[in-house]
């Protein structure tokens, strides 16, 4: 059943009473060809893209809770491509292309905005490093154009740009950058892969993973076992405990990053701006609540919240960037369970199982990813293949220190990131 | 989240530095394989629920302690010296 302005004018005409839920709820079968163990963003994409691209349908989607529950649900919905390193760059300027075309192959309404992300800079230093920046978006063949004060005044008028300790200088332009609904992403995927004859199975915990002999046989669940040739683990703050069940032990922490919103407001930020130098970033939901967010409160955490001290901090970089946010009012704060890699890049890799595949470690850029990381994904559990874009996002990499993707160049180690 | 300082008695989280599981005080031999290092720099039990992990008291007497907690609740169980602790 497809979307359209004219259904939207016809059901609002009697009542609403022609929508269906738009994926099924099926019981599991006893057999797969392959599984897929997250139904969050990524492993919805997967599942699509392996039915889309790799006419792979007798696939189910195991998830614990329900459909968006998870980080999908919680993060601050931006999507950009403007990465610095061989690696990520690739592999972002192609999810950048996933989303650019992803509401007309969904036919599903992601409210994807291209509203322009701006990274405000506050000394020369930091200009050379965002045109070094900027050279490589363009190299990729994305967009960046280089701001001085002025012209980021014209974008983003209501910053204080002559605060004491941090001045603005210019910013890095993003144009293609913006945001997406988050919910209306995993929706969206979840109704394509349904309608390509994926399972969807909720409320199914994988509580084990059958292995003989080195080769994945399939997963025990809180609904029973369940064979597949191919196992996906797709995870994304419980990949430690699930690759345990597979004897791994993964080069990740769990930490908890926090993101705000206000309550509603008349549009005032119509672009992401983010304040690299308070570790703050923000922008404005089509709801009018300003969204904002910072940094890791840096100690391993699953409890999905965090603690005062960060908050604090993240209102004092909202206060240093814009002081009329002090007139509004914070209407709730959350926290999402983060994989940090010792590097801050991720991981889509085989495992020394044979048939089980991992796809982890996105740290606090997992959103922007869902696409990409569906394709690439998908591609290597069908194929066995690396796809090219995400072909550096190595397991070993850590081992032998060979293609470590360090964006922030502090160090590939854990409490780093 | 506040801790419990051995020298220094509670104080609040942001008087410490979060180093890391206390993995980093089980140091392999120089002549380890390259898996032993691996698994003490990288590859992490991660645990959901208690845990052991290595704090400084940077902001007060400057000690490294060794802090059971857990990833869940952020209840904090209790902290020892790291100079004490068990190699």
């Amino acid at each position: 059943m497809g979307y359209s302005g004219f259904r939207v004018i016809k059901e609002g005409l009697f009542g609403q009473r022609g929508w269906k839920p738009v994926w099924r709820d099926p019981e599991p079968k006893a057999e797969y060809d392959a599984i897929i163990i997250g139904g969050g963003g990524h492993g919805l994409a997967t599942a699509y893209y392996l039915a889309k691209e790799h006419g792979l349908t007798n696939i189910a989607v195991l998830e614990k809770g329900y459909i968006g529950g998870g980080n999908v649900g919680r993060n601050t919905t931006i999507v950009r491509a403007n990465y610095f390193l061989p690696g990520n760059s690739e592999f972002y300027s192609h999810s950048l292309k996933l989303w650019e075309g992803m509401e007309q192959d969904l036919n599903y309404n992601v409210m994807h905005s291209q509203r322009g992300l701006i990274n405000l800079f506050h000394s020369d230093g930091q200009r050379d490093a965002f045109v070094r920046r900027g050279n490589a978006m363009i190299n990729q063949g994305d967009d960046a154009i280089l701001l001085d004060t002025d012209g980021v005044r014209k974008h983003l008028p209501y910053l204080d740009f002559d605060n004491v300790r941090f001045p603005i200088y210019g910013g890095l332009y993003h144009p293609r950058g913006g945001t997406a609904r988050h919910d209306a992403v995993a929706w969206g995927y979840a109704r394509g892969a349904d309608q390509r004859g994926v399972d969807i199975i909720q409320n199914c915990e994988v509580t084990g993973i059958d292995i003989e002999g080195g080769v994945v046989k399939g997963v025990q669940t809180t609904r029973g076992a369940i064979k597949a040739k191919k196992v996906g683990i797709v995870v994304a703050g419980r990949s430690g405990q699930v690759a345990a069940m597979a004897g791994m032990r993964l080069p990740i922490e769990s930490h908890v990053l926090q993101a705000f919103v206000t309550e509603g407001l008349k549009p005032i930020i119509n672009h992401v701006v983010s304040f690299g130098m308070g570790h703050f970033y923000i922008s404005q939901s089509d709801k009018g609540g300003l969204v904002f967010g910072g940094d890791l409160d840096f100690y391993s955490s699953y409890a999905a919240r965090g603690n005062l001290p960060m908050k604090e901090h993240v209102m004092d970089a909202a206060m240093t960037l814009m002081p009329a946010i002090g007139k509004a009012r914070v209407l709730r704060s959350w926290g999402g369970i983060m994989d940090m890699t010792p590097d801050g890049s991720p991981i889509i890799d085989k495992t020394p199982t044979e048939g089980l595949f991992i796809d982890c470690g996105w740290c606090y850029g997992g959103f922007k990813a869902v696409p990409g990381s569906g394709f690439s994904f998908a591609h290597l559990m069908a194929t066995g293949q690396h796809h090219e874009p995400a072909a550096k996002f190595r397991l070993d990499r850590f081992r032998d220190g060979h293609g470590l993707m360090d964006e922030e160049g502090t160090g590939a180690q854990h409490n780093l990131h | 989240m506040r801790l419990t300082c051995p020298n220094c008695g509670e104080r609040d989280r942001r008087e410490f530095y979060y180093y890391g599981d206390a993995i980093a005080l089980r140091r392999p031999a120089p002549d380890a394989v390259p898996e032993a290092w691996d698994d003490y720099l990288h590859n992490r039990k991660n645990p959901a629920g208690d845990t052991t992990d290595l704090w400084f008291h940077e902001a007060g007497c400057g000690a490294w302690l060794v802090v059971d907690r857990n990833t869940v609740t952020h209840a904090v169980h209790g902290a020892t010296l790291a100079e004490k602790a068990k190699r």
